[in-house]
């Protein structure tokens, strides 16, 4: 089921179109992320999304019904440029930012009182901001970017500034959010990232969108046709036997006499034919396609649209 | 709760909370009681030792001449001038007047030793007693009694009254009025520009922060904007209140505990223009009291519920206008050095208004007066300034009319620029660009 969806969603500043005809659905309680270069117009996309923005033509769709003002109580947003008031104490500026999100002090007392439990940082409470590292800043950030349980939640770049084991904290939070029910949109540039956490996305780059669906669709349609494969008992070194349209590469052999090469098929043979076939050769002790990452995948794409 | 009440008070508490508002908010009465009070509290406490003044006069035309005054007591003395001078080192008495025989026949010199320096006062009395004493030898060298000369002194005092439409008579006294508009104008101008930097300053710390956009997606940026702009005139209303009230506690316990000696110094006053001859002594005592009471008179023909409902509507009015211009101001730069360009022009009429007010006080109801008292941009300085002297209804109520017309412009204006400026980051911004995103 589709959460959320834009239509034809275009935004033109002053000399550039920083959105152009731009769809996207995300369904429901998934992890979609909004992938593109710098200045291809994700952020211009995500404020239009957070209404801080108008779009100046196309349509903004929550559960199937046009958006509302009133709709940003259900979203939240991580934006990539964030920070918080530095005089301000960490207690107060996190009950603030949670009331201005429209709920109730006593509710947002009570539920920081857990996430700061969760993110141990609960004896910061009367502590003032800029007495914080930039990791404790953020954590503080995150807490109240979820704090009124939004249907949606907007993260930009999230994991920078976090080290390893804080990102580590923070994937599994935001995995936590999905399956209580949120859906996530996210913007990252950290492609190890998407691949972990993503079940879908979307490649918008000069500000059209290019491509998009399920990960694993994408991946599908962008594979190489190459394989991994290690075998024994060979008779024959693969080169020989190969047909000329197979290149071979990576070929190594091992003590034991395993050879592990790489092929370049063209995609004219299905992986169980390639198996059949090779398993006329010798004993297969491994066989796996090489599926493109979504860096490739990333790279290439946006090198082909490159605006001429 | 109403999420721009929320920002409201954040932005109201935090201020006031702050040690600077309160420092600030202590520090204004004492510093304001202070200048009421310490001068007259100096006076009284000044000279109140008796000085004693040696005369060596060798002319002999002053003898008698100087009487005891309320802190000088004079000696005649009769040595020479050396040894006098000894006496005086010595202490037997604080000063030394010397009279020296003239070169003519006229004595118009006179030389007065101290060995601290001579008060203001001594010398001045010691001037008029030897003046006076000069110009009645002189007239009656010429055959003239200066009686006569005396008694056709006339001293010409000027009441102004000012008549109503309605018949009524207000007596008035110009330089009451200069005073009170000229202050209350003032302190327009420094309010208008110190709580209006401070929603520059906000808004810019916001951009800083990078906290504005965590913000605005949980409200409107009109809401953020117009929150800081209330939240900050409170704090300014809080601040002038409180002042008020301090500054007149202060006073009042003031009063109360040295109130005597306030009376004291008061009197001192009084005798610092009398000093004089006898005649001119009474005439100018009529006069000082006659002052006092005219004074006394015009300030309770003022109208101070007129001034500080105006003086807090135009505060209020003229705040709004700016506190817009100058959030905007704060959303179009990244940093405080780069306010510069854009303040000048915001802050030229406020500087206008205090420079003309100058001429406003001598012509207050003409051409000049009227033009700056209805535009907006220079009507809170200017209107203040005129208040005093009596503004036909008509004119105040156009002016505040405009004021409130002028303030819901600039916030629209202001309200523009904003919304895109916050959302700038790292670009130096012209007035080209900033056309440019009031038509976003």
């Amino acid at each position: 089921m589709i959460f959320f969806e834009t239509r034809q969603v275009s935004k033109r500043y002053a000399h550039h179109l920083a959105l152009d005809k731009v769809s996207i659905s995300v369904p429901q309680q998934s992890i979609y992320g909004l992938l593109g270069p710098n200045g291809a117009g994700k952020t211009s996309l995500i404020r239009i999304i957070n209404q801080i923005t108008a779009p100046d033509e196309g349509e903004l769709l929550l559960n199937g019904k046009p958006m509302k003002p009133s709709d940003t109580a259900v979203i939240g947003y991580l934006p990539e440029e964030r920070g918080l008031y530095k005089k301000m104490k960490v207690g107060e500026q996190a009950l603030y930012l949670a009331q201005l999100k429209g709920i109730s002090k006593r509710d947002a007392r009570k539920r920081l009182g857990e996430w700061f439990e969760k993110f141990e940082i609960t004896a910061w409470w009367n502590r003032k901001v800029e007495e914080l590292s930039k990791g404790m800043q953020q954590k503080i950030q995150f807490i109240v970017t979820v704090i009124h349980q939004p249907d949606m939640l907007i993260f930009d770049e999230p994991f920078s500034g976090f080290d390893p084991i804080n990102v580590n904290l923070l994937k599994d939070e935001i995995i936590n959010l999905r399956n209580n029910g949120s859906t996530i949109l996210f913007s990252t540039h950290n492609m190890a990232s998407v691949e972990e956490l993503c079940s879908h996305i979307t490649l918008i780059n000069s500000s059209r969108k290019i491509v998009e669906g399920r990960v694993t669709d994408v991946k599908n349609e962008h594979r190489t046709h190459a394989y991994m494969i290690s075998m024994m008992d060979l008779h024959k070194n693969p080169v020989e036997f190969l047909p000329q349209r197979f290149i071979v590469s990576d070929s190594r052999t091992e003590n034991d006499g395993t050879v592990n090469f790489t092929i370049q098929a063209d995609g004219s043979e299905k992986p169980n034919e390639l198996i059949e076939y090779f398993a006329r050769q010798g004993v297969i002790k491994g066989f796996s396609e090489k599926m493109p990452s979504m860096n490739d995948i990333f790279i290439k794409l946006v090198n082909q649209t490159k605006p001429k | 709760m109403n999420k721009i009440a929320l920002i409201i008070q954040r932005e109201y508490l935090t201020r006031v909370m702050k040690r600077s508002f309160i420092i600030m908010t202590f520090l204004g009465p004492i510093l304001m009681a202070a200048l009421m009070i310490v001068p007259v509290y100096l006076a009284s406490l000044s000279d109140l030792s008796e000085r004693k003044v040696a005369i060596l006069d060798e002319t002999g035309w002053f003898m008698g001449k100087f009487e005891k005054g309320d802190n000088l007591s004079f000696e005649y003395v009769f040595n020479d001038l050396n040894t006098e001078k000894e006496n005086l080192k010595a202490g037997v008495y604080d000063a030394l007047l010397y009279i020296p025989r003239p070169d003519l026949n006229i004595p118009v010199n006179a030389e007065l030793f101290s060995i601290r320096q001579a008060s203001m006062n001594m010398r001045s009395y010691v001037r008029n007693v030897m003046k006076t004493e000069v110009e009645n030898r002189k007239l009656m060298a010429s055959g003239i009694d200066p009686d006569v000369i005396k008694s056709a002194k006339t001293n010409i005092n000027i009441v102004t009254i000012r008549l109503d439409e309605d018949g009524g008579e207000t007596r008035s006294f110009t330089e009451v009025e200069v005073a009170l508009g000229i202050f209350s104008a003032i302190l327009i101008y420094f309010f208008i520009f110190l709580f209006g930097s401070q929603v520059m300053h906000g808004v810019i710390e916001e951009k800083t922060n990078r906290i504005v956009e965590v913000i605005i997606s949980s409200v409107k940026p009109f809401q953020l904007m117009m929150g800081k702009i209330v939240g900050v005139a409170l704090v300014g209303l809080t601040q002038f209140l409180l002042w008020v009230l301090l500054t007149g506690i202060i006073y009042l316990l003031f009063v109360s505990v040295a109130g005597m000696e306030v009376q004291k110094g008061a009197d001192v006053f009084g005798q610092g223009s009398v000093i004089g001859g006898q005649t001119e002594t009474i005439l100018q005592e009529d006069r000082g009291q006659d002052g006092v009471k005219q004074v006394m008179e015009v300030i309770s023909s003022i109208h101070f519920g007129t001034m500080i409902f105006s003086f807090i509507f135009y505060f209020l009015g003229g705040y709004l206008l700016y506190a817009a211009l100058f959030a905007a101001i704060g959303s179009a730069v990244d940093n405080e050095t780069d306010t510069q360009q854009f303040m000048l022009p915001v802050s030229i009429p406020l500087i206008l208004g205090i420079v003309l007010s100058n001429l406003i006080v001598n012509n207050p109801d003409g051409p000049l007066a009227f033009w700056f008292s209805i535009i907006p941009l220079t009507s809170p300085v200017i209107m203040m300034v005129r208040i005093p002297f009596g503004v036909p209804l008509w004119e105040l109520a156009l002016s505040m009319a405009l004021l409130i017309g002028g303030f819901i412009f600039t916030t629209w204006l202001a309200a523009k620029i904003y919304r895109t400026g916050i959302l700038m980051y790292g670009k130096k911004v012209s007035y080209a660009e900033l056309w440019k995103w009031l038509k976003y």
